[in-house]
């Protein structure tokens, strides 16, 4: 799939990384009943770094990401997330969610409410924003994702890669400083991936702290400073994109790497 | 497009074909017919039975109609004007038309008030049906209840006024200290209601309903189709919100109101809703402090909220199973909290879903009002059955009145089934 961004130059120059932490994960274990999806996990990341984690299915990358902002408890271990403390406080977890921007395989829009309307609503009930500024600002948000034009009408006039983008801008609206993706575009038709990943490189450019899940290899190797990958719910091995797809350590990852890019 | 015939691999298309219209004969009625009707033998045959089917259904019924009689004063009479004839009797629905819609004790110089009621009624839920009217017509809904409870049952104005001011206090209450902590809120809420009706209700004077503006109706004289409408729309507007509470407890974390919900709901399906009007008239009155006589019409109505509300609790349910899990995730992972995500995200989408299962429920619950008769209260079919047909002028007017009851119902039942589809087609924005 490396060839679908060969076409554009990326500007790495507000990429950088800061000494600042962004979340910290330590020795975080996960159960699903008597089942050990995730094992000791200890992971720091820095304000500014681009995280792409990957893995085969079941390996437990999406339930990380998912227990960044508490969509799954995790059982041991603790997780500081923007200076906040992962515990069972909702006052706690309502913080962080609103810090942390979330991108969903099923983009997951409001069908019922217009593209403005999914912009505006969490900015207006949860951050108390003004209706005509929020307006505005998911205005600004839907032109840099690319279509403004579509703000009136609903989710299910859109096509999948447009409503990802709006889930993208939807999230943006709250003015995280932290976004996750979970598999952003493994719902989408080749033609609409390139246009979601356009959105998230041009959000990497911009500095912005993220941690995708994803099978797009090239947006690994061209925007990740650095890539995780993640096996039977333990991580197996991370490295800067260059060394960990020209030199894998593992011999897991080798298997991994030879079967996603054989072809 | 003569290269698709040749049998070349490579094909170009050379443009884009343009649309034309269709061959002759492939639309108008003559191929509907056609096609609908008498598209083949068994069909033309079927066609033909059913309207001969219909042609004797009118041919019985039609003469039945026009001959009707609508002026004697009994059954006697009709059948001396029609002179052995085939017509029917209406005469009873115009002589005893007040008893049909009022009951037989409402005084007859005070039917303006249920009339005005029903008007307001029209003014009241038209914000609440159509959403496009403006928001402020809402505050006539919220004191409706108020103006039509001392419009129908008279009396003193101050009762409906210190049960407004008890609601005030509580949507005060909640709305200052709701913010902070939902319990709180809740439960002080219902505190100062209860304190306003205590206080409200010593303060108000013995003998306060005795010569009132409005003369007092007991609930005992409410009659005919006015008592089941009273009740239709109390209880329709009662279980709802009542359902969505049930609805969402039986979704809840917390084991205590999850039980309480799942045990009220299936204890109350559990059971016919005619033992529950029973209870009401006969039992319910155990429950209560020994003095207080709680009137018949609010035990009736309690009983009958509380069966639509397990039934509707149920569609919820299912309306909410039925939204994906990424919904909820969604409003979880931008920090709405529960409310927020309930009332913005969830609910919206859930009750949408939930319209048919929720107008069959509605629907139902009016006709079942109708069973108010067996405790011996004279609405449309308790007249009926009582005071009209047992009369010596009307004794055996059956088709007639009873024919009559049943296009009052459907008038009704089949507006609320219109209006629910409009409501689907207006609130259809997904486009699935």
């Amino acid at each position: 799939m490396s060839e679908l961004m060969s076409d554009r130059q990326i500007d790495r120059s507000k990429m950088q990384v800061s000494d600042e932490v962004a979340i910290e994960i330590n020795g975080m274990n996960k159960w699903y009943g008597s089942f050990h999806v995730l094992r000791d996990i200890n992971l720091t990341v820095n304000q500014g770094e681009r995280i792409v984690i990957a893995g085969p299915s079941g390996s437990g990358k999406s339930t990380l990401i998912r227990c960044l902002n508490a969509l799954e408890e995790h059982q041991q271990g603790k997780i500081v997330v923007d200076g906040t403390e992962l515990s069972n406080d909702l006052k706690n977890i309502d913080k962080i969610r609103s810090e942390v921007g979330m991108v969903f395989q099923h983009f997951n829009l409001f069908p019922h409410l217009t593209i403005l309307e999914n912009c505006t609503l969490a900015p207006i009930w949860v951050r108390k924003t003004p209706k005509k500024e929020a307006e505005e600002r998911a205005m600004h948000f839907l032109e840099k994702v690319k279509i403004p034009e579509q703000a009136n009408k609903y989710p299910g006039m859109l096509s999948g890669g447009q409503q990802q983008r709006v889930a993208i801008a939807r999230s943006l609206c709250m003015m995280p400083r932290i976004m996750l993706f979970d598999e952003p575009t493994s719902a989408l038709d080749p033609e609409m991936i390139k246009e979601v990943l356009d959105t998230m490189i041009e959000l990497a450019e911009e500095g912005m702290t993220m941690l995708c899940v994803t099978h797009e290899m090239g947006f690994a190797r061209q925007v990740a400073n650095r890539v995780i990958f993640m096996d039977a719910g333990q991580i197996v091995e991370q490295n800067e994109p260059e060394e960990f797809f020209n030199n894998p350590k593992s011999d897991r990852t080798k298997l991994f790497l030879s079967q996603i890019l054989g072809h | 497009m003569s290269d698709q015939t040749t049998n070349s691999i490579a094909f170009v298309a050379d443009g884009t074909i343009p649309p034309s219209p269709p061959p002759a004969g492939e639309t108008g009625p003559i191929k509907w017919l056609r096609e609908n009707l008498f598209s083949n033998a068994v069909n033309s045959v079927l066609t033909i039975l059913a309207l001969l089917a219909i042609y004797m259904i009118l041919a019985k019924t039609l003469p039945w109609i026009l001959n009707g009689v609508w002026t004697t004063s009994s059954l006697a009479e009709c059948r001396e004007v029609l002179n052995g004839k085939v017509g029917a009797c209406f005469s009873v629905l115009t002589e005893r038309w007040n008893q049909l819609l009022y009951g037989f004790k409402y005084p007859v110089d005070q039917y303006w008030r249920p009339n005005l009621a029903l008007v307001l009624l029209l003014v009241a839920i038209a914000p609440v049906l159509f959403f496009d009217l403006p928001r402020k017509l809402l505050a006539f809904t919220a004191v409706y209840p108020f103006l039509a409870f001392w419009l129908i049952w008279g009396g003193t104005i101050l009762a409906p006024i210190v049960a407004l001011l008890g609601f005030a206090a509580g949507a005060f209450v909640f709305q200052t200290y709701g913010k902070s902590s939902f319990a709180i809120g809740f439960f002080g809420a219902i505190a100062a209601a209860f304190a306003v009706w205590l206080i409200g209700g010593a303060l108000i004077p013995d003998g306060a309903s005795d010569n009132a503006m409005l003369q007092a109706v007991p609930s005992r004289d409410l009659g005919g189709f006015m008592l089941n409408l009273m009740l239709g729309v109390t209880c329709v507007s009662l279980s709802l919100p009542l359902g969505i509470a049930l609805a969402l407890g039986r979704q809840s974390d917390m084991p205590l109101i999850k039980w309480i919900c799942v045990v009220f709901i299936e204890f109350v399906r559990g059971v016919p809703l005619i033992t529950l009007l029973f209870v009401a008239s006969v039992m319910l009155a155990y429950f209560f402090p020994p003095e207080s006589t709680v009137d018949l019409f609010l035990r009736v109505v309690i009983m009958i909220t509380m069966f639509s509300a397990a039934y509707i609790a149920e569609v919820i349910r299912g309306g909410l199973a039925a939204l994906p899990k990424g919904q909820y995730e969604a409003a979880d992972s931008l920090g709405l909290d529960y409310p927020q995500a309930m009332r913005l995200i969830i609910l919206p989408q859930a009750l949408k879903i939930s319209i048919p299962g929720i107008v069959n429920v509605a629907v139902g619950l009016f006709k079942d009002t109708t069973l108010v008769s067996v405790i011996s209260m004279f609405d449309l079919v308790g007249m009926i059955r009582g005071p009209i047909l047992a009369s010596t002028e009307w004794n055996g007017v059956y088709w007639e009145l009873l024919g009559f009851a049943a296009a009052l119902f459907f008038v009704v039942c089949y507006g609320i089934s219109q209006y629910s589809q409009w409501l689907e087609r207006r609130l259809a924005t997904d486009h699935r």
